[in-house]
Order: C-alpha cells, then sequence, then structure tokens
C-alpha cells in the first residue's frame, strides 16, 4: 500500500498549489448555481410545483452541492496519461514495479479530491456560510437533514471519490486506446453532465425514467449522495443508493482493469 | 470590401487546414451538438413537469434558447483569434508578425481562424429555432422577423466585444483572465432563458452593466409579439441590439490602445 | 537623399521588478518598482538605396530594437526616423508594404498549408496584383529553387528549405528595402552559402536596400562592405571591414612548414604564436615588417617545405574590439 499512498499524498499537493485557479473557478461556480437557482424558482412559482417530487429548499441545497463539488465529476482522464500516450512514454509506466491500475487510480483519486477540496471549502463559505448569514438561508446551502442524513452524506461521498475515480479510470483506458486525449475528453463529458444531475437534478426529470435514472452508475456521482444529504433518499432507499455506488465501484474497477490489462498489451505488440 | 475579401481568404484556408483532421473535427462538433442538445433537453424537463414558466411557453423560450446560441455560436467561431490572442500572440511575440504586415491588426486576428467546431453548437440552435419558430406563434410580420434577425446581429455583436476586451486585456496580463468565461459562457447560459425569469437585481445587472438582455431579450421580445414583462417601452425593442454595436464599437477603441501600448513596450 | 536616415534613436524599456515569493507577489500588487533598461542611446545612421549593410553587435547590444523601430512595430522613446519619406512607426501600414522582414528563427508562413498556398494568402494580404505576382512568384520560385517545395506543408520541411521559402515570402511584394535579422541561424553550409547567394543577388542585380544582422562573421564576409557595430545600445563604428581590420588587429600570421625541426627564431619584429614539431606560426605587423622581406629572410637562413600568410579571423577582430570598447555580452 505504500507506494500508492505516498503518490497519493504527492498529487495532492501538487494539485493543491493551484489556489489562483480554485478562485477563479469559484466565481464561475457561483454564477452558475445562482442561475439554476433562480430558474428553477421561477418554474416553482407555477401552480403544478405541489406535484414536484423533491421540495425548492431541497433542490436549492443540491444545485450548491453540485456547484461546490464539481470538481469532483469525472469529466476528463487524468492529465498525466494524455501527457504519457502525447510522448509515447505509456510504455515506461509498466516499468515501474507497480500494478497500473491502482498506480493511475491512486493518481486520479487524488487529483480529484485535491481540486475539490478548496472549491468545496470556498462554497461552504458562500452558500453554507455567508447566505444565510445575509439572511438568504432559503437560498443557501442548508444544511443535512438530519444526523443520519449528514452521517449517510458522508459514506456516500467517500464512495463518490471511489466511483468517480473509476470513471476516470475508463476514460484512462480510452485515451490510452485510441493513443490520444481528444476523442476521450471531450465524448465523455456530455453523459456525465447528464446522467450525474449537474445538468438538472435527477429527480426533475420525467417520471417515467426515474428507475433507470437511479440504477445506472453516474447516479452514484452527484445525485444520490445529495439526495440522501437533502433527506430525499432516506432509510432504505438511502441504503439502496449507497449500495449501488459500492455495486458500480466493484463492477466499474473490474472492467477497467480488464481493458486497460489489454489496450497495454496491444501497446507492447505496437511498440507504443 | 478589400477587408472583406481578405477575411474571406483566411477563412478559407482556416476551413483546409481544419479539414485536414476530419475525425477530430466531427468528435468535437458532435460533442458540441450534445452538449446544446443536453441543455434545451433539460429545458424541456423542466416544462413537461411544470407546464409553464411566468407565462411564457416552451416554445417561446426555445426561441429565446435558440438565439442565444446561435449569437454566441457564430461569435465564438468568428473570434477564435482574439480567444487564444494572450498565449497565441502576446506571449509568443507573434504579433511582431501581424504588425509587419499592411493591414489593421484586428483584421488578422480576426483571420487567425473560424473555428468549425462551433458548428455543432450552431446547427443545434439552427434545428431548435426552425421547430419552435411556427409554434411560437401563427402570424410572423416582416418587422418580428427583422427583429429576431436584429437579435442575432446585436448578439453577435456583443460577444465578439467581449472576446476582443479579453484579447485587449493580455496585452496587460498575458493570459486569460477565467471571470471572463463567466461573461461568455454564462452570459449564454443565461441568456437562454427571459430575462424576467430572474430576481429583478440579476436581470437589471444583465440589461445595464453586461448588455446582454439587449440583444437576447427585448429584440425577441418584440419578435414573438409579446410585451416586456419588465416594462421597457415596446417601440424600443426591436432596437435595442444597437447596444450590442456600440459594446463593439467600444471594444474596438480599448484594442487600439493595446496595440500602441504593445508597440511602445516591445515584446 | 538617403534612402533610410536614423537620428538619434533611442528606447528606454520600464520593466517591473518583483520581489520573488508570496510576499512579493502580494506586495506587487500594490507597489509596484520599476526598472529602466536603455536599449537605445542615439543611434544614427544613414543608408543609401541599394546599399547592403552588416549589423553586428554583443547580445543584448540593440541589433533587434534597431530594427523593430526600423520596421515600424516599435515606437522609440525619442529620435527621429526616416525611410522613404515615412517615419515607420507612425505611418506603420504604409510603410511595411514597402519592407520586406526575415526573422531567422520565426516563421511567417502558416505551418499546416502548403507553401504557395501561404504565397497565395501573402499576396491577398499585400494586396499584390495577380499578373505582378505570378512573375515575382515565377522569378523567386527560380531563383531559390524551389519548385518541389511548393506543394508541402510548411511544417514538412527542413530548416534549410523553409528559410528559403521564408525570404521567397518576404519579396512577393517586391520591397525595395530588405531587413534580415539573424537569417542563416542554424542552417547547413549549403544553405548559409545559397542563402548569401540570393542575399548578394537581390542586392547587386535588383538593387535591394539589405539590413543585415548577424553573429556569423563569415555572412559578413561574404555580403557586407559596410558594417555597423552596435554595443550597450550605441553605435561603436561605422565602417568597412577592412578598415576595421586594419585599425584593430593589423597584425598577419605566416605559417612555416620547415624542412627539418622549426628553428629558434629571434629577430624584432615578429611573434611566435605557436611552435610545434616542423611547423611554426608567427604574428607580425606588415606596417613595419613586409611580408615579402620576411619571408625572404626565413627562407634565406633555413630549408622551408611550405608558407603561407594570413589575415587574423574576423571574429577575433570583432572580438578584438568588443574587447577595446567593454562591450561584452550585457
Amino acid at each position: 500500500m505504500g507506494p500508492y499512498l505516498s503518490l497519493f499524498a504527492t498529487q495532492f499537493q501538487l494539485t493543491l498549489q493551484y489556489r489562483t485557479a480554485a478562485v477563479a473557478g469559484f466565481v464561475t461556480q457561483c454564477w452558475w448555481g445562482g442561475l439554476k437557482i433562480a430558474v428553477l424558482s421561477a418554474f416553482f412559482a407555477t401552480s403544478r410545483a405541489t406535484d414536484a417530487p423533491i421540495g425548492l429548499t431541497q433542490l436549492v441545497s443540491y444545485v450548491w452541492l453540485a456547484q461546490g463539488l464539481l470538481a469532483l465529476q469525472p469529466w476528463n482522464g487524468d492529465p498525466a496519461v494524455a501527457a504519457a500516450v502525447r510522448t509515447g512514454g505509456v510504455a515506461l509506466e509498466r516499468l515501474r514495479p507497480l500494478d497500473t491500475y491502482w498506480w493511475w487510480y491512486a493518481r486520479s483519486a487524488s487529483t480529484l479530491i485535491s481540486r475539490a477540496l478548496p472549491r468545496a471549502a470556498l462554497m461552504v463559505a458562500f452558500a453554507g456560510v455567508a447566505l444565510p448569514l445575509a439572511g438568504l438561508g432559503p437560498w443557501g446551502l442548508s444544511p443535512p437533514a438530519g444526523l443520519g442524513a449528514g452521517l449517510a452524506f458522508l459514506v456516500s461521498l467517500v464512495l463518490v471519490v471511489a466511483l468517480a475515480a473509476t470513471v476516470v479510470m475508463l476514460i484512462n483506458v480510452l485515451i490510452v486506446t485510441t493513443m490520444t486525449a481528444r476523442g476521450a475528453n471531450t465524448m465523455v463529458a456530455p453523459f456525465v453532465i447528464l446522467l450525474s444531475g449537474s445538468e438538472i437534478p435527477l429527480p426533475l426529470l420525467p417520471d417515467v425514467l426515474h428507475a433507470f435514472l437511479f440504477v445506472q452508475p453516474l447516479a452514484g456521482v452527484m445525485d444520490i449522495p445529495f439526495r440522501i444529504y437533502v433527506g430525499d433518499l432516506t432509510g432504505p432507499m438511502a441504503a439502496a443508493g449507497v449500495g449501488l455506488q459500492v455495486f458500480w465501484t466493484v463492477v466499474l474497477a473490474l472492467v477497467g482493469r480488464r481493458l486497460l490489462a489489454r489496450a497495454m498489451q496491444r501497446l507492447e505488440v505496437q511498440g507504443g | 470590401m478589400n477587408g472583406l475579401r481578405l477575411y474571406l481568404r483566411y477563412a478559407r484556408a482556416s476551413v483546409r487546414m481544419q479539414m485536414l483532421y476530419p475525425g477530430a473535427f466531427l468528435l468535437l462538433a458532435a460533442t458540441q451538438f450534445l452538449n446544446t442538445l443536453i441543455s434545451i433537453a433539460a429545458i424541456w424537463a423542466l416544462f413537461d413537469r411544470f407546464g409553464g414558466l411566468s407565462g411564457w411557453r416552451f416554445a417561446e423560450v426555445a426561441v429565446f434558447f435558440a438565439t442565444a446560441n446561435l449569437s454566441f455560436g457564430v461569435a465564438d467561431a468568428i473570434n477564435r483569434g482574439f480567444d487564444v490572442f494572450g498565449p497565441q500572440f502576446v506571449k509568443t511575440g507573434d504579433f511582431d508578425r501581424l504588425l509587419l504586415r499592411p493591414r489593421t491588426a484586428a483584421l488578422q486576428v480576426l483571420g487567425f481562424e473560424l473555428r468549425l467546431t462551433r458548428i455543432g453548437r450552431l446547427a443545434q440552435a439552427l434545428i431548435v429555432l426552425v421547430i419552435a419558430l411556427p409554434l411560437a406563434h401563427g402570424d410572423w410580420t416582416l418587422a418580428q422577423g427583422l427583429s429576431l434577425a436584429g437579435a442575432v446581429a446585436g448578439g453577435v455583436a456583443l460577444f465578439s466585444a467581449i472576446l476582443i476586451l479579453q484579447a485587449t486585456l493580455t496585452f496587460w496580463t498575458i493570459d486569460n483572465l477565467e471571470a471572463v468565461n463567466v461573461v461568455t459562457y454564462g452570459g449564454v447560459e443565461a441568456s437562454q432563458y427571459p430575462l424576467d425569469v430572474y430576481w429583478r437585481w440579476l436581470a437589471r445587472f444583465l440589461i445595464f452593466i453586461v448588455p446582454l438582455g439587449c440583444v437576447t431579450y427585448f429584440p425577441v421580445v418584440y419578435a414573438l409579439g409579446r410585451t416586456d414583462p419588465l416594462g421597457a417601452p415596446q417601440a424600443l425593442l426591436p432596437f435595442a441590439p444597437v447596444v450590442g454595436f456600440v459594446f463593439l464599437a467600444i471594444a474596438l477603441w480599448a484594442w487600439s490602445l493595446g496595440v500602441r501600448r504593445y508597440r511602445s513596450t516591445g515584446s | 537623399m538617403a534612402q533610410i536616415i536614423a537620428e538619434g534613436l533611442s528606447k528606454t524599456f520600464r520593466v517591473a521588478e518583483r520581489d520573488p515569493g508570496l510576499i512579493g507577489a502580494a506586495r506587487g500588487l500594490f507597489i509596484r518598482r520599476h526598472r529602466e533598461i536603455e536599449a537605445l542611446r542615439g543611434v544614427s545612421f544613414a543608408l543609401e538605396a541599394g546599399e547592403l549593410l552588416g549589423f553586428i553587435g554583443p547580445n543584448g547590444a540593440g541589433k533587434s530594437t534597431t530594427i523593430k523601430i526600423l520596421s515600424g512595430i516599435l515606437t522609440p522613446t525619442s529620435g527621429r526616423c526616416e525611410i522613404e519619406g515615412l517615419t515607420p512607426w507612425r505611418d506603420r501600414i504604409r510603410h511595411v508594404a514597402h519592407i520586406g522582414v526575415v526573422f531567422g528563427q520565426r516563421s511567417q508562413l502558416w505551418w499546416d498549408l502548403p507553401v504557395v498556398e501561404g504565397f497565395d494568402l501573402l499576396a491577398a494580404i499585400y494586396r499584390l496584383d495577380p499578373a505582378d505576382y505570378r512573375r515575382t512568384l515565377d522569378r523567386m520560385v527560380g531563383l531559390m529553387r524551389l519548385e518541389r517545395l511548393l506543394d508541402q506543408p510548411v511544417r514538412q520541411l527542413s530548416l534549410g528549405q523553409r528559410m528559403r521559402c521564408e525570404i521567397a515570402a518576404a519579396l512577393l511584394h517586391r520591397p525595395r528595402i530588405l531587413f534580415l535579422d539573424e537569417p542563416t541561424i542554424g542552417l547547413d553550409a549549403t544553405t548559409k552559402l545559397a542563402v548569401r547567394d540570393i542575399v548578394r543577388t537581390l542586392n547587386r542585380e535588383e538593387g535591394v536596400t539589405v539590413l543585415l544582422t548577424t553573429h556569423d562573421m563569415h555572412d559578413i564576409q561574404a555580403l557586407a562592405e559596410r558594417v555597423i557595430v552596435i554595443g550597450h545600445g550605441r553605435i561603436l563604428a561605422d565602417t568597412s571591414i577592412g578598415a576595421m581590420r586594419a585599425q584593430i588587429l593589423s597584425e598577419r600570421r605566416l605559417h612555416v612548414r620547415f624542412g627539418g625541426p622549426a628553428p629558434r627564431l629571434d629577430f624584432e619584429g615578429i611573434e611566435v604564436r605557436a611552435c610545434e614539431d616542423d611547423r611554426l606560426e608567427l604574428a607580425f605587423d606588415p606596417q613595419r615588417t613586409p611580408a615579402a622581406a620576411l619571408i625572404a629572410r626565413i627562407s634565406a637562413a633555413h630549408a622551408v617545405a611550405d608558407i603561407h600568410v594570413e589575415e587574423p579571423l574576423i571574429e577575433e577582430v570583432i572580438a578584438r574590439f568588443y574587447d577595446l570598447h567593454d562591450a561584452q555580452e550585457a
């Protein structure tokens, strides 16, 4: 475990240095969050709002959580992998006496967390503290819907990282297979944005899709933990959600490992 | 106009260069299309669930959506040179090259690249527009059509102005400021809905500070045959896009100041 | 009237100074300290139409600053400049239409476009008459042997091929003045000769005024009769190479190979520079000791197998010149 943990720590420190990028991104995210909330509250002013499966205050917190934890979303592959593919140094990664999958996994997970932490902290400070202090409580990030919800959320959040990292690994496999980052880094993002609840909170999508949206792997990246937080998923449903996160993490990790091994083998044959 | 002819030459050369990599082009264009499609799908889902939005129907909001994305798509495609101006020309000192040619620098920067992949956003917006227009209302007049065209033209002018201002800043800062993305991408995002949906202070900000409302909201309200819920005088609505062109003139003036500074400090 | 007139050109740059580290960066947001760099201090010279001038100087001396001011892309702090009646930085667009500029390391052609398409685009930019353009293009293609390069994208060319295309590109609009900034840098020997040949032809046969900056003294030797040496922003010399050599390093070298082991020579007027087996290298001042007399004297006293006389390398002349004027690299 030693080398993987130390790689994790190093990558963490490196990414944490990009503080200015965090602040710049924060402004963007506040704007996006504000817009989405404005639109949602306008929709909720209509008569059919009472039939909505989830309340406006809950949605407001959902949106702020989504913006604050945006960096956890697996949109792109690991830039180090893209660089290695570009320079032809992927084969060199095999020289290390380590399992390539877990090596890259540790790096991806570390990047995700270290990018997310400063932005999340800023967002909590803004939406969770500053807005309520300014008397705009209902428009800010409310506290979790109870102690149980809060604890379940933390567990779910850890699984978000585990799951998101497996998705990043799948993108990495795509990069290695296609020998370029261009396709992988652009094509995957739209699906992630839609299916994780980033574009529009999943409960607001048509009812007929709800079952599918709940069980698909990307729900565990945003939707499930956030709904646990705001109290929309409770008891057995919350447990099911967490269970799905675990399930998909395991499945995608296994699939990712198999595919990576195959891609690496093909590389060795071609001499990439 | 000779400048226009030169621009078309540049555009042709740029298109040829991008077509050297058809696979990448198709992929990027398809992704753009998909992204914009997801945006409108999300709006549709909200209308499907809630039935209406402050008295607007889905087809009408779709027109707002399409106009904003059309404007930004065109501006984004044309002004790529200004978008990458800092790293591409200032940081490398390649701007000298442009100054050594007997043409205005702005025209040459404009000719740097015609970003074809933006056609993904453009195509999607056009499809939505074509479908939504007849559904939005049945009796289109010439004045309304012109107002819509004015909205797109004004939008292109305004977004171009923002990108030119971003480029002008790089004469001082070298690298692009992330904050400008809030205005461009954030601005398109905000313009996808009619402004009266937002809180008053936000709507005012988007009309008076960054005058997106003048190009993406007022003229479209007129084109849809409605009166402005925010209370702007009906007669002025179709003329609001002029503000976009005024902004463009200001941006070009600021640009000339930036060029003068560059020529005095060197690279 | 001279074609190019520069009078008292001065340029001072203000460079922001920043303390290192985070504190320095934060402080830098509030207080800006500036350092002034005087890149040029009163550079004056004049060039007649059809002249070929070599501009040399150590790095940081002000060569590229001068070229940038002359081409109009940099405005000087003070001073006057007139090129064919126009002030470069004030009448930029009209001025650059009549000059050609080649930067040694940087390309003005489009990377992914075939060479000829880049030329066509330049023709549109310079608003060239199609018939004139065709004629000039054919001439350039012939002069620089570009036939096989025209359809290739620029990125596929070697450095030498690219430089030939660069020069052609700079001449498509038939400028009467050509500025070359380190044109032979990084080129192989054959291409250097080709480039020098082209420049010489342009200057001698077409009467193009050429101003050439270079570190390569062979360029100077091959092309320039007149040379301006610039150091620390000032002109240190404006003369011919021959005059400089005579003034700075008027010695000559005598290389002698003897029939047997080299003898010891100790008469006045000579300085032994090297002595090895049967060879001897002497330095002497031809003013005081004519070469012929020296050769006769040595041959009379010893068995000489071979003799030749040599002038010091131009690099040595220039290096000595820099030394004298304390003008080493800034």
